[in-house]
């Protein structure tokens, strides 16, 4: 492995970078450093971020420092990865009625698609949380099949409701709050990622696996 | 025992904040808590509560409240304000309320946010395991409107208490930003590095708990902004595309795509959220290992400044 940059964020963290583009091989090393520092840790680790090509680590600075964090992570990396365990998939529900995804006409003529074809392609990914990022329970989705790939659009659309089902390029997203958006809005999901369960208050971990199901308006009515 | 009061103005950005919710960015999640989280600890310990407790935070929007029901002895630290009930204070106050008096805390002659901790129990909601409330859901505790009440279960009365609180020199706004550059300083010529450390910038009234937009030279990138998104913190200094400058503070978007020209010290924060728009700031950079011996001295100033207001005054 080349080795990463080690760029140093005010008193507090280390930001480690794999390369400056998405790439799997980058990603890969986001997911090991995260996990041997979760199973591991270093005196004074408070949290990491992992996102697609750098992972964040903060530190308490009344306990360590930078040069001592950089050195214990040159430690972690040289372990060598845990076999990855086999995880069920995540299973989301989305109701793609037209009410519920007002671009599914547009996104289907751009890729040359019916909708129902659009809406099988969507269906057919396998997808994978990256990271999570902006807002709380905001999880990015990898895997959007290229038939479905589009460029966001030029400008955000407001006040997009809670549990739409949005995409943009490889990425897919359900979103937890109204937010303005300028990606895609193809289907809403009444699966919560947001849960009342303290003990696990996300529905995902970042690395799960995750598929889409469809269904009815009659199962999204009967499950808000 | 309860106490009540009405709430009968809240101005915007008014809301419950503690010690946040920390260790949850990975999930989105920034910690939020007060923006000055020293002022709030100080209101909590005067009272005897435990530091990071539940408050109100009151913006420059102020916040107007009748006590309707029962006494209680309560506790405003953090910035210039004013603060009128038996008469009238400056904010660093400990007074009694009892029911029928009005309790008005007003912008005064400096600083941004004021705390307003009870001697009790606030009661408020909370989100994953805190008070905080996350400007961006209104998760948590949630903000104050006009109309509205607060209630404060078992409410202490100890008028003992009752006087100054001390306010300590890095209480006080601070208009010298100590930063570390980066993580994207590679982005940019080191004429605009020269440009950041070199010249004075203002607040803008583009100030809210996300972060505040800066007026000042324009920092334009010379890299394409084509980089990932990436991991924010709070004191993160992005640079848009247009060459606007914004300090991310307590309820940052946890990732973005913007490059960081700098990342301010977290100990500076507390004071920097206490300019107002209009005031100047500069940034002066400090090398990692100065930054963590200013953050331990910091944190021991602070620590001795919070141990005495525990004793009894």
């Amino acid at each position: 492995m080349t080795q990463p940059a080690f760029r140093p964020v005010a008193e507090h963290g280390v930001l480690v970078e794999f390369a400056d583009a998405i790439n799997d091989a980058a990603y890969a090393h986001v997911r090991h450093l995260d996990a041997m520092l979760a199973a591991h840790g270093f005196p004074g680790f408070v949290e990491s971020i992992p996102a697609y090509v750098n992972i964040l680590v903060e530190f308490d600075p009344l306990l360590t420092d930078h040069a001592a964090v950089i050195q214990a992570l040159h430690g972690l990396l040289a372990l060598k990865p845990a076999p990855a365990a086999t995880t069920t998939p995540r299973e989301v529900l989305v109701c793609y009625d037209a009410d519920f995804a007002p671009d599914l006409p547009e996104v289907a003529k751009a890729c040359g698609l019916t909708e129902e074809e659009a809406i099988a392609a969507h269906l057919a990914g396998d997808y994978a949380v990256f990271l999570y990022g902006f807002a709380p329970g905001y999880a990015y989705l990898g895997g959007v099949p290229p038939a479905l790939h589009l460029p966001r659009k030029a400008a955000a659309v407001r006040g997009i409701a809670a549990g739409s089902v949005i995409i943009a390029g490889a990425q897919c997203l359900v979103t937890t709050l109204t937010m303005p958006t300028g990606w895609w809005i193809i289907g809403r999901s009444p699966t919560q990622i947001l849960r009342p369960d303290p003990a696990h208050p996300f529905l995902f971990d970042v690395g799960d696996r995750v598929k889409f199901r469809r269904i009815s308006r009659r199962e999204f009515e009967a499950r808000q | 025992m309860t106490a009540r009061f009405q709430i009968t103005h809240a101005g915007p950005y008014v809301s419950v904040q503690d010690g946040g919710r920390p260790k949850l960015m990975r999930f989105g999640v920034p910690a939020s808590g007060a923006m000055d989280r020293l002022a709030l600890q100080a209101a909590n310990l005067a009272l005897g509560n435990p530091a990071p407790a539940a408050g109100i935070e009151v913006s420059l929007g102020g916040l107007a409240l009748t006590c309707t029901e029962g006494a209680v002895t309560l506790a405003v630290a953090g910035g210039g304000f004013i603060v009128e009930a038996d008469a009238k204070h400056g904010s660093w106050v400990v007074l009694t309320v009892q029911a029928g008096q009005r309790l008005i805390i007003r912008p005064g002659p400096w600083g941004s946010w004021a705390y307003l901790c009870f001697a009790g129990a606030l009661q408020t909601g909370h989100w994953l395991g805190a008070a905080a409330t996350h400007a961006l859901s209104g998760f948590g505790g949630g903000k104050l409107a006009a109309g509205g009440s607060l209630e404060i279960h078992d409410p202490r009365v100890n008028q003992a208490l009752n006087g100054p609180i001390p306010c300590p020199i890095f209480a006080r706004p601070r208009a010298n930003l100590r930063v570390t550059l980066g993580p994207q300083d590679r982005f940019f010529t080191a004429e605009t590095l020269h440009d950041l450390l070199s010249s004075r910038f203002a607040l803008t009234t583009a100030y809210d708990r996300m972060g505040v937009r800066l007026s000042g030279p324009a920092l334009h990138p010379a890299a394409p902004l084509n980089m990932p998104s990436e991991p924010i913190t709070r004191g993160s200094v992005q640079v848009a595309g247009d060459g606007v400058a914004t300090v991310l503070l307590a309820d940052h978007q946890t990732t973005g795509g913007y490059p960081k020209i700098a990342t301010a010290l977290d100990c500076d924060l507390d004071s920097f959220t206490q300019l107002r728009p209009r005031d100047a700031v500069t940034f002066q950079a400090v090398a990692p290992a100065q930054a963590i011996a200013l953050a331990r001295a910091h944190a021991a100033a602070q620590r001795a400044y919070l141990l005495a207001l525990m004793r009894p005054r």
